[in-house]
């Protein structure tokens, strides 16, 4: 969980022998990510329906031109919690909205009287699409970088939607001193070490790292079908909150469940409690 | 399973049935009149805590094994399914994965109460070691569990953990790759890896039986630490103790809920929710918290085998504590010297625990740069599980012999029923038996 600096070993087995090596090590560092306030937050934290629609189209029309979401299908987006869920349509694949949006996505079939290759309109049965045919592909449009999974993104890093937010809405312009390499930008958010491109000052090098995705959003990049405003931080909070759903769609059902369970217990505890003590009144201990 | 049965067919099919397999017997002599020490307090809970975690997690497993592929393609996709499109797969998972850490958490409570009290000295040393090798068996069943994800830490983490087979010098890198089935961490390594996990929890269950077997020949320990004198000492397991159980079931069922409803991933490392890349090592590997004391043992020693064999051998030295132990009074509320030693011994486990999950160069107190000392900085947190580790040691070593020997206690009670008889509030003689008369 704590896992600031701490060099890498590039084997497993130096691992353990790092701590005797007596090395300097290079320390990683990220900025604490700052905490929003989320509907989702707490025991009775439900999703908010129209901050995901507009997270998807945020994920849809800039991310996902890089990003895969390879667990996510498109009936996700119109099951129970989803973003456009309909309770007339309890069966997500029948769901009009959820059809028309994937029908706006081409996915990669086989023609089964050829056998060629072809594209198709998705249906709400289909996969997202990656944007990449493969790793290097994506390596190669990127610089080298692989532009992760969007899938678990909410929970594979430590601050789940408060980081995807500050890291989204955080790009800076490196401080004077800090040289990167071209494709490289700042984020102080993203956890990395900047000492071997800093030339200022030794014990100041700069908390974060250097990222391969140049700044993605802009004021009013996305338009939003709510008019809701698309200022960077609206942008990056509600991608943030889809992204968070995407990792965890069962949320509310998990909370709610919760709930239900917790009073259950709490009720079966004191009849129990008041059983033991009936059962033992009479007993010296 | 001791003493005299109480047991009496009532029908004829009891009978018959007692004289071919006395099932029925045995099962009334062993959970409803077995005579239990009246004095037990919550402490004495978590045994019953353990059997229904061991139940819970059996159950919850056999369920994710059945939507669980073992295959370094699918594994980490198969888990995800499991969460995303099963129905009510996320509360299967997610209570078979808090259900590791509840399950840890009952344990420790449940060791450190059998140390305070002695309850691992004569007539229990059996019954004790049988608890270590549980303990040890979850250990591995931990291990091998977490790994099935194939998540980063998962990988990664059995990476570090197979590899420090190898520092067995001469047969350690042969005996490494036949546990592997290769010459890595692949595809073979996760097969028997899920293998093992489905088989070791039955073992875990065999053994458990033993060590309820080795419980009911002495009967239990007690906060008092005098073995039970009298019939009036004890009350019969049902209906006192499964009340008094299922209460403290009930209780602890709400802390793990708490964990499986809300915050299902606070105790597991976010990196594991990335798919496995044998190519890019996490910064910072750590195994879950219920082994941070012994990865900070095995970090601490500045030699690899060394470090094995400090860690090994942290676990060795729980199976020959009740030779260690030297004092005649078992309970520590008649030693309070060795009470003090106590308390700081729980101290040192959980500083091991945090020096486990940090990097052992990071600094202790932040800000104040230290000094190097020998191969690292003093105020580094490999010093610091140094310290730790060598408490450790001498705990069970050292201060366990010695203050047997040299140590005052208090007066102990003659028996059981001596010091709560004694009290002015407490009820008549014989009040114990048959409650159902009473209202």
């Amino acid at each position: 969980m704590l896992r600031k600096g701490f060099a890498v070993a590039a084997l497993g087995l130096a691992v353990l022998a790092a701590p005797l090596a007596g090395t300097a090590v290079a320390a990683t560092t990220q900025a604490e990510p700052t905490e929003q306030a989320w509907s989702f937050d707490g025991p009775f934290g439900k999703f908010d329906k129209e901050q995901l629609q507009r997270g998807y189209k945020v994920y849809r029309e800039v991310c996902s031109a890089c990003h895969s979401m390879n667990l996510m299908y498109f009936r996700n987006l119109g099951q129970k919690g989803g973003p456009f869920y309909d309770p007339k349509y309890p069966n997500p694949n029948d769901n009009p909205v959820v059809k028309s949006l994937a029908h706006d996505i081409q996915v990669k079939d086989v023609d089964t009287d050829t056998g060629d290759v072809v594209s198709r309109p998705a249906t709400p049965a289909d996969k997202f699409p990656a944007p990449f045919a493969n790793e290097y592909a994506a390596r190669a449009s990127n610089g080298g970088a692989l532009p992760p999974d969007l899938s678990d993104m909410a929970k594979a890093r430590e601050g789940g939607p408060n980081y995807i937010y500050s890291l989204l809405s955080g790009f800076k312009q490196p401080p004077a001193g800090l040289k990167l390499d071209p494709g490289k930008y700042y984020n102080p958010w993203f956890p990395g070490d900047l000492t071997g491109s800093w030339h200022g000052a030794k014990d100041k090098v700069p908390e974060g790292g250097a990222i391969g995705m140049p700044p993605p959003l802009t004021d009013g990049k996305v338009t939003f079908d709510d008019g809701h405003p698309s200022k960077i931080k609206d942008e990056a909070r509600d991608v943030a909150a889809f992204l968070t759903w995407a990792a965890e769609p069962k949320m509310e059902e998990r909370k709610s469940f919760g709930v239900g369970a917790l009073i259950y217990l709490l009720i079966f505890s004191i009849l129990l409690w008041f059983s033991y003590k009936k059962i033992w009144k009479n007993v010296a201990h | 399973m001791s003493g005299h049965s109480t047991y009496e067919p009532k029908t004829g099919f009891e009978r018959w049935l007692d004289s071919r397999l006395p099932i029925l017997r045995f099962a009334q002599d062993t959970m409803v009149s077995f005579p239990t020490p009246k004095n037990l307090n919550y402490w004495w809970t978590f045994g019953g805590i353990l059997a229904m975690m061991l139940g819970i997690q059996i159950v919850t497993g056999i369920i994710l094994a059945m939507h669980y592929v073992p295959h370094v393609d699918y594994a980490f996709n198969s888990v995800e399914r499991i969460m995303r499109d099963v129905n009510y797969g996320w509360l299967v998972r997610y209570t078979h994965a808090n259900g590791a850490s509840m399950f840890f958490l009952a344990v420790y409570v449940h060791m450190f109460r059998n140390l305070y009290y002695g309850s691992y000295k004569a007539p229990r040393e059996v019954l004790w070691i049988l608890g270590c090798i549980i303990y040890i068996l979850m250990m591995g069943t931990a291990f091998f569990g977490y790994v099935l994800p194939w998540g980063q830490m998962s990988f990664h983490g059995a990476v570090v953990i197979t590899n420090l087979i190898g520092a067995i010098p001469l047969v350690g890198p042969s005996i490494t790759t036949w546990l592997w089935g290769g010459f890595a961490v692949d595809d073979p390594t996760l097969n028997r890896f899920f293998s093992l996990h489905y088989l070791l929890p039955f073992v875990i269950a065999g053994v458990v039986g033993l060590h309820i077997w080795a419980l009911h020949v002495p009967g239990n320990n007690n906060p008092t630490g005098v073995e039970v004198k009298s019939k009036e000492d004890t009350v019969p397991f049902h209906p006192y103790y499964t009340v008094k159980d299922g209460f403290a079931i009930s209780v602890f069922l709400i802390l793990y809920a708490s964990f499986v409803f809300f915050m299902p991933n606070v105790l597991g490392d976010a990196i594991n929710y990335v798919q496995a890349n044998p190519l890019q090592t996490p910064l910072h590997i750590v195994p879950e918290w219920y082994l941070l004391p012994f990865y900070a043992i095995l970090r601490a020693v500045p030699n690899k085998l060394m470090g094995v064999v400090a860690m090994g051998g942290a676990l060795i030295t729980l199976f020959v504590l009740p030779w260690l132990d030297t004092s005649k009074v078992k309970s520590m509320r008649y030693r309070p010297t060795a009470r003090l030693y106590f308390f700081i011994f729980i101290l040192a486990c959980l500083v091991l625990g945090v020096c486990g999950a940090h990097a052992p160069d990071d600094l202790v107190i932040p800000g104040f740069s230290g000094l190097q000392f020998l191969d690292a900085n003093i105020n580094s947190y490999v010093w610091l599980s140094r310290i730790g580790a060598l408490y450790y040691f001498a705990y069970f070593y050292v201060i366990t012999p010695l203050l047997g020997l040299t140590e005052t206690p208090l007066p102990v009670p003659d028996s059981i029923s001596t010091p709560v008889l004694s009290h002015p509030a407490s009820a008549p003689t014989g009040a114990a038996a048959s409650p159902e008369k009473r209202g």
